[in-house]
Parts: C-alpha cells; sequence; structure tokens
C-alpha cells in the first residue's frame, strides 16, 4: 500500500466500523435495500465494504465509489441499529475517502467544482443565481423552455426535477426584509434565523413565515448577517474541509449575533448544524465554539413546541398527512412536535400514512444523482400518500417539499393535492 | 473465479442483472450474522423461478461449483458463508405469498418472504404462524426452514419444523421433487419435510413452502418477575410447567443483560436484581387471566422480589421488543459479539447459568446470558473483540466447556441456531460418531458430488477457508 493510501484509510474509525455486528436489523429500514434486495446496497453491506477498504481488500475505485453514493444518507439505519453505530458519519468518511483519492489522481469535474468551491460557499452568489432563476421564471423563460424543447439542453434529471420549482421570491420582495423582526407584545426569547442557502433562495416565504410563527411566540428574530450555508451537502460529498470552513464561519457570525437560539426550518441543515461539534475532532478550540452553538440550534418545530401555544384565528378544514425529513426524526429525533403542531390547527385532520418515516428519495441532490432510484422510491412514497387521501402533503425540509412536488406530477394528482411546508401550513392558519 | 464460459452461462440463465460477480458485490456476500467467519464467493446469483434455480444447480453440479443458497443471512452458525467459494444462490426474489388458504389453515409461500411479512399477512386474516425467531423482521422463511429456526414462542407452541407441512424443493441433478403437502397426515415414506427442515441448505434447495396456520389467539397478557438470585427463578419456570400451565413465552435475562438492555431501551428496569423472568400467556381472555395470575403467584411464592403485570398489550409488547433486542444491544459494549445457544433440559437451567457463570470468570471474560428459559434454551453470549487473538482463543476455550457441559447435563450444543461452522467441531459429542456417518450417507444420497454448501454441519468435509481469500 502507498503512503497516500493508508493516509487515506486511517480516516476510517475502525472500531465505529467494528461496532457493526452485522445482524441485518438495518436491512428493513434501509430504502435502497428494499428497493434492490441487494446486499451492497444496505448499511450492512456498505459498512462491509467500508471494512473492506480499510482491510485492503477492497480498492477505493469506480465500484466502491457508486455504493457509497447509492446511499440515500436517510439515517433510518440507525433508528433501527440497537448497537448504535453512526452509519451517517461512517459514510460521510467513506465518501471523504473517495474524494481524496480522486484528488490524488485527477482534477474534480468541472460541475463538482462549480457547486461546492464557487458557488455554495458565496451567500453573494446564491442570491445571484436566485436573481437569474427568478428572471427566468418571471419572464415565461421556463415555460417556454419546456415548450420549445429548449428545456432539453439541461441533463435529463436537472430537466425533470425543475417542474417541481415554484415561482420564487423576486429580488425586490427579498430587500424588504428588514434585519430584525420584533416580537409580537413582550419579548422572550432572541432567536437567530438560520436562513439555509437553497431554503432561502426558493423558499424565502417559508422563512418568512417561520419568523412571522416565532414572532407570534414571542421572539424577535434576527436574520443574522453573514451567515452561510451549513455545509450538509458537502459533508454527504465527502468535501470535509469546505464543510468545516463553513461551520466556522455560521459558528462566527452567530456568536457575534448573541442570540438565544439558532432557529432552522430544514431538517437537514438542523441535523449538520446540530454535528457541528463532531466535525472539529482535534481541534479544541473549535470544538468548543461548536459544543456552544450546537447547544443552541433547534428545529422551528422543536422550539415552537415548547414556547407557549400560538393562537390559530383560521380554521383550516383540510386532511393532511405529513412526511417525516428523514434528517429530522432519524437525524434529530423530532417526530412529535411537528404532529402536536399541526393538530392544533382547529379543523385539520391529520391522517398518517404507512411509512411516513421512510425516505422520500428527495436526499438532498440524491434526486439529481441518482435519478432513477430516487423516483423508484418516490413512486413508492406516492403509493402510501393516495391511500390516505389526503389534500396537503406537509414536510420540514426543503429537499422533502420539492420532492413531494414532483410526486405529486408524477402521481397525475395535480389540482387534488398540494405539498407544503409546515411553517407555511402554520402561518395560514394564524 | 469461475471460467467465463460459466459465467456467460450463468448470465444467459438469470439475466445480466441478476449475476454479480464484481469485487464490492462478491465482498458483500462473504458474511453473514456470525462474528469472524468471512470468505468469498466466486459468482453470486439471484434467481428468479424455479426452473433458473434448476439450471443453475444442473450447471453448477456438472462442474462442481459449491452451492450456497442464502436468504437475508442473519443466521448465527455460519451457515451462509461461502467457506469452499462458488455460488452464492440469493433467495430473496422468491418473496410472494401465493396462497392463505383458510380452509385448510395453511399459506404457500416462496423461500424469500420475510417472516415478519408472513405474520402481517396472516394475522390480517385472523391467523397465526408462531415461530418467531429473534430475527424475524429481517430473516426469511426459508432461512427460518433451513436452519429450523426457533424463537420466544417454542415453548407452548413449538418451532419452526412444526409448521411445516410441504416443500417444493431441487436436488442438485435441477431434478425439482415435492413433499408434503396441505394434509395435516401424511404417512406416506420418510418424511422427507422433516428432513429437509433443519438441514442447511446441505441437502437441496427449497423453492416453495407450505406453512401450517394457526386461529390467531384472542388475548395475551404479559408478566415481569425479578429475582435477587438464579435458583428462584429457574424454580419459578419448573413449578409454572409443574402446575400444568404452559406459557406462550416463558424468558430469561440475567442481571449484566438487563443492564444493556435497560440502557438501549429505556424502561427503568431494577438493574440491583440479579436476574429476571418475562412471561406471556396468550388465548381466550378468560384463561389468560387466570393463567396470568397464577404465575404471578407461583412467582412470589417461588422467592421473586418484584412481580409486574403488564397494564396494556402495549407494554406487554415493549417488554418484549426489548427482549428481542437484546443480542444487539449486547453488541454496544465490544466490537465483536459472540451468542452461542446451549440448550438443556428445562430442569437443569440453573446449574446452567451457574456454569456459564464459573466458565466466565475462570477465562476472564464477559458473558451475559438470556434466553428461551421455558425452552431450556440459552443464549450465553460473549462480548469480545475479534482482533485480540489471544482473547478470542480463550473464548473459543470457554464455549467449549459450556458445550460439555450442556451435553453433559442431557442437553444438545444447539437449540435453535443450527451447526453450519460455528459448531460443526461439536456435532459428534450429540450425535456420536455413528450419527454422523449416517447423516453423510443420507447427504450423498442427495448430493452426491457434495455442492451442496460443503464444509457445513460436518468437520473436515472439506478445506477450510475462514479467513477471506480469493
Amino acid at each position: 500500500m502507498t503512503r497516500t493510501n493508508q493516509e487515506l484509510l486511517a480516516k476510517f474509525n475502525m472500531d465505529e466500523i467494528m461496532n457493526c455486528m452485522h445482524c441485518g436489523f438495518c436491512l428493513p429500514a434501509c430504502p435502497t435495500y428494499r428497493e434492490t434486495g441487494l446486499e451492497s446496497q444496505s448499511p450492512r453491506g456498505r459498512i462491509a465494504l467500508m471494512k473492506g477498504v480499510a482491510n485492503s481488500q477492497l480498492t477505493v475505485d469506480a465500484e466502491f465509489e457508486k455504493n457509497m453514493y447509492a446511499c440515500l444518507g436517510c439515517r433510518a439505519c440507525e433508528t433501527a441499529c440497537p448497537a448504535g453505530v453512526p452509519y451517517g458519519s461512517l459514510v460521510e468518511t467513506a465518501r471523504e475517502v473517495v474524494e481524496d483519492h480522486k484528488k490524488s489522481e485527477t482534477k474534480p469535474p468541472f460541475l463538482r467544482q462549480l457547486v461546492f468551491d464557487r458557488v455554495f460557499p458565496y451567500p453573494e452568489r446564491m442570491k445571484t443565481l436566485g436573481t437569474v432563476l427568478w428572471a427566468t421564471q418571471s419572464a415565461g423563460l421556463q415555460t417556454l423552455a419546456n415548450k420549445t424543447g429548449l428545456i432539453n439542453i439541461l441533463p435529463r434529471e436537472m430537466a425533470e426535477m425543475q417542474q417541481a420549482v415554484d415561482k420564487i421570491a423576486s429580488p425586490k420582495e427579498r430587500k424588504k426584509r428588514e434585519p430584525v423582526m420584533k416580537a409580537d407584545g413582550e419579548t422572550a426569547l432572541r432567536i437567530g434565523m438560520f436562513t439555509g442557502c437553497i431554503m432561502d433562495m426558493m423558499f424565502f416565504e417559508t422563512n418568512q413565515a417561520t419568523a412571522q410563527l416565532l414572532t407570534k411566540a414571542g421572539c424577535d428574530v434576527v436574520f443574522v448577517e453573514n451567515q452561510v450555508c451549513c455545509g450538509a451537502l458537502h459533508a454527504h460529498a465527502g468535501e470535509k474541509n469546505g464543510a468545516v470552513e463553513l461551520a466556522k464561519r455560521n459558528i462566527e457570525a452567530f456568536e457575534r449575533a448573541g442570540v438565544d437560539f439558532v432557529v432552522n426550518n430544514a431538517g437537514g441543515c438542523g441535523a449538520a448544524l446540530k454535528e457541528y461539534h463532531h466535525w472539529f475532532h482535534g481541534d479544541p478550540e473549535w470544538q468548543e465554539r461548536a459544543m456552544a452553538f450546537v447547544a443552541k440550534v433547534r428545529d422551528a418545530n422543536e422550539l415552537l413546541a415548547e414556547l407557549p401555544p400560538l393562537t390559530f384565528t383560521k380554521p383550516l378544514e383540510v386532511r393532511v398527512t405529513y412526511q417525516d425529513s428523514c434528517h429530522l426524526a432519524h437525524g434529530q429525533g423530532v417526530r412529535n412536535q411537528p404532529r402536536q403542531l399541526l393538530k392544533s390547527i382547529p379543523g385539520l385532520e391529520l391522517v398518517e400514512m404507512s411509512g411516513a418515516d421512510n425516505c422520500c428519495g428527495s436526499a438532498g441532490i440524491y434526486n439529481i444523482t441518482n435519478f432513477d432510484m430516487s423516483m423508484q422510491i418516490l413512486d413508492g412514497k406516492m403509493e402510501h400518500v393516495k391511500k390516505t387521501k389526503a389534500h396537503l402533503i406537509v414536510t420540514s425540509n426543503p429537499g422533502c417539499l420539492l420532492q413531494m412536488k414532483k410526486g405529486i406530477i408524477r402521481a397525475g394528482l395535480e389540482g387534488q393535492m398540494e405539498a407544503v411546508h409546515i411553517m407555511d401550513l402554520l402561518a395560514r392558519a394564524l | 473465479m469461475l471460467e467465463k464460459a460459466i459465467r456467460e452461462e450463468l448470465r444467459a440463465i438469470v439475466g445480466e442483472k441478476y449475476f454479480l460477480d464484481t469485487p464490492n458485490e462478491l465482498y458483500a456476500y462473504s458474511y453473514d450474522a456470525t462474528p469472524i467467519f468471512q470468505a468469498m464467493p466466486d459468482a453470486v446469483v439471484i434467481p428468479g423461478t424455479v426452473e433458473e434455480v434448476s439450471a443453475v444447480l444442473k450447471l453448477a453440479n456438472t462442474h462442481g461449483i459449491p452451492i450456497v443458497p442464502r436468504g437475508s443471512g442473519t443466521n448465527l452458525a455460519g451457515g451462509t458463508i461461502p467457506v469452499e467459494g462458488g455460488i452464492v444462490l440469493n433467495m430473496t426474489r422468491f418473496n410472494q405469498i401465493y396462497e392463505i388458504d383458510k380452509q385448510n389453515l395453511t399459506a404457500t409461500l416462496g423461500p424469500g418472504v420475510v417472516t415478519a411479512d408472513l405474520h402481517q399477512a396472516v394475522e390480517a386474516e385472523g391467523l397465526f404462524y408462531p415461530p418467531d425467531p429473534g430475527s424475524m423482521r429481517i430473516s426469511t422463511v426459508g432461512g427460518n426452514m433451513a436452519q429450523c429456526a426457533g424463537g420466544m414462542r417454542g415453548l407452548k407452541y413449538g418451532v419452526t419444523k412444526d409448521y411445516i407441512l410441504g416443500l417444493e424443493y431441487v436436488l442438485p441433478s435441477g431434478e425439482v421433487l415435492r413433499c408434503g403437502g396441505k394434509n395435516m397426515k401424511d404417512v406416506a415414506g420418510y418424511d422427507m419435510t422433516r428432513l429437509m427442515v433443519g438441514s442447511e441448505g446441505t441437502l437441496g434447495v427449497i423453492t416453495e413452502i407450505t406453512v401450517k396456520l394457526l386461529p390467531l389467539p384472542e388475548s395475551k397478557r404479559t408478566l415481569v418477575a425479578y429475582y435477587t438470585n438464579l435458583v428462584d427463578a429457574a424454580k419459578t419456570v419448573e413449578t409454572v410447567i409443574a402446575s400444568k400451565i404452559i406459557p406462550a413465552t416463558i424468558e430469561f435475562l440475567d442481571q449484566s443483560t438487563m443492564k444493556v438492555v435497560d440502557d438501549f431501551a429505556k424502561l427503568g428496569l431494577p438493574l440491583e436484581m440479579k436476574s429476571m423472568l418475562l412471561i406471556e400467556q396468550d388465548g381466550p381472555e378468560e384463561l389468560v387471566v387466570r393463567d396470568i395470575e397464577k404465575i404471578a403467584e407461583i412467582a412470589r411464592q417461588q422467592g421473586a422480589a418484584e412481580v409486574q403485570l403488564a397494564k396494556t398489550p402495549e407494554e406487554g409488547a415493549k417488554l418484549l421488543a426489548a427482549r428481542r433486542s437484546a443480542l444487539a444491544a449486547l453488541s454496544r459494549l465490544r466490537p465483536t459479539t459472540i451468542l452461542e445457544d446451549a440448550t438443556v433440559p428445562r430442569s437443569r437451567l440453573a446449574d446452567m447459568v451457574a456454569e456459564v457463570e464459573r466458565v466466565a470468570e475462570k477465562y476472564q471474560l464477559q458473558i451475559c446470558t438470556f434466553g428461551h428459559a421455558g425452552d431450556g434454551n440459552l443464549h450465553p453470549t460473549c462480548m469480545t473483540d475479534e482482533r485480540d487473538k489471544e482473547e478470542i482463543h480463550r473464548v473459543e476455550q470457554a464455549f467449549e466447556e459450556i458445550f460439555h457441559a450442556a451435553i453433559r447435563m442431557g442437553g444438545t450444543i444447539t437449540g435453535e441456531h443450527g451447526v453450519g461452522m460455528a459448531k460443526m467441531n461439536y456435532l459428534d459429542l450429540k450425535v456420536g460418531e455413528g450419527g454422523i456417518q449416517l447423516m453423510k450417507r443420507i447427504k450423498a444420497a442427495f448430493d452426491p458430488n457434495n455442492i451442496m454448501n460443503p464444509g457445513k454441519m460436518f468437520a473436515n468435509s472439506g478445506r477450510r477457508r475462514v479467513v477471506v481469500k480469493r
């Protein structure tokens, strides 16, 4: 084995890999195993493959890469695992090993570099991207592109997924946002809003709705300056260094803002924010700062459930089913709070679908990178949705929301059913 | 490595998608749930029909290629490790329930059906398939059958072999045979069905199973009893049965297991206790209430420090779920968890638990014991680290002593996991040299070229390949 190889493999925590006793409890929880029936597409299988690589019985090659990236990262296996194996961080390490290995051999592909090094780390660039998207939509270019087939110049996966994108907020609307929204009545808490990069670009109004709900619950809401992308997508894609840099900038930004809580409304971002301290192993100073930051992070559902109950004045006579965000349910253990909040809306009927906490197939950018598997999982999910005869599918994460919108189109349920973020629905009833 | 021509033929039989031989795929089938054992297959084949199984077997038989049939790979005896290479025959595509026959109280299904899915399907019809191995949410009925899996309801309802009525199976020659069927009485010739159950994939490949069903019990009640010593728990088990009550379940957990399970399931168990029994009775409501109250009384008389009746079915289900997770929860303690299933007659339960404690002390090992007290089936479980060769050697010595002790007490080396690779060196202790020779002659009648799961059940039946080699 070469020296680089050894350095690369040293990243694996062998104790954690060895703790997987291959009992198989994870198999029925894993969406990709359920779809394929293949051991290599299960958490037990992937951990075995990591062990194979760590023991030099397997090599870091294209097949290993494909298997590591075929995982949705939904972490339902962690909920199922009685041995407490931290699968999510294991698979991230495996991807890091893959990426490091590739970097040592070749230059990263253009698109990957563009996304991870040139766009996500820069809020201004995210904003520009948002403006471009808004302009495209406003000019009817999207429709035109769809109709004329111009859309076909996009890769099939992206072309398919953009169908589900709603009209985003205009730059003018964005500019109107005040840096601080004052509490209704007495101020109980000062909240730092973690806006999220994609969330703020594509679901600006959901962020506004969340802030509004928090002010109703007695909080001053601060849109903290200089915050950046949470780094989850980087971490999931094996770009550990990029993720750590973003984490540092966020920690600094929120330290300066002096807030009681850091609140977000995206399950995926929230799970990453709550795990920042794990990203700083071997860096005591930053680990300590990260721990202080993590202690303040709350999902909006979590915090609203703890604050005095909201007063809803507009009953919603609607039948609703709730799709758990994997990173909220399996990653953060927040399952009851959103359901309780929904039930507190007068008139609303909550119908549980079977397998509500099974991944919908969105999984960050998985629905672009592994489009076919993602759609297979989504179609299975929609069968369960249909059985509930719900009018609304409620989610707690932007990726899931987009995916469910796509699912409604695929199932031919447009006009009969709508997908909505829980914060938007709660705000509708205020 | 298989010759190119053979790989091409296998591809032609099952289709490109269902023939796997890339390094990752082979590696993913080099293990099952058994610790330490691992070996690489040469190919993984996933057939979809009995014709495909037959064609694969015929080809393998002609060329002397080992065949290892496999379901979800949850067994704990190394039964699905391809120790001599060859083809892993993954049967998970046979996952359909073909019929639930409400008149004859049978179900007919593919061997790849997950056991819990069968439970769910028949229970929706008010029927009951009692075998419930700890792995039932993952394991397949075919795998349960091959290893003759047991479970927590063995005391009252028996184990897998008591519910298999009929089979379709394929011999290495490719011949497709049927035995048994839907008849409750059937004595036409040797009982091939019973022979196939527990044959651990060494005789042929099962392609269809007909199981016996019972009416679903109307109600069930759960009771927990805690003890400050082991003997009182064992005496409770004996006295309950002597008073002619057969509960559905009597589970035993020792103190160290209680601690770990509690840590995992957060049940608030009284951790100062030395042991606990978990007892469940099912049946008509009146009878269940009468039995469970009588059992509570017996437990108190026999010295239980505390007896609790689960107030709701949910509370009872939660306790049983915790027991189901015992094995995996124990694995939180150390990297490698070796679980055995020494079994003794019920009356020797306390002796056996004491013996396990003595052996653990002697070899300086951490061994937790839990299991199916009602049928004398104990799971002494050793928490260790496979990277520590010296410690693993002591583990082997300790278990050898435990198996000898079980035999001495009139027990057996395995109650429900099967022999596989893990216990082949001890099979003669139980069946004798004559028994082994007869079993080998039976195997030769089915499988003259020894392609079916070679290297299992009988020691020295082939070259050993415990570590991964290609």
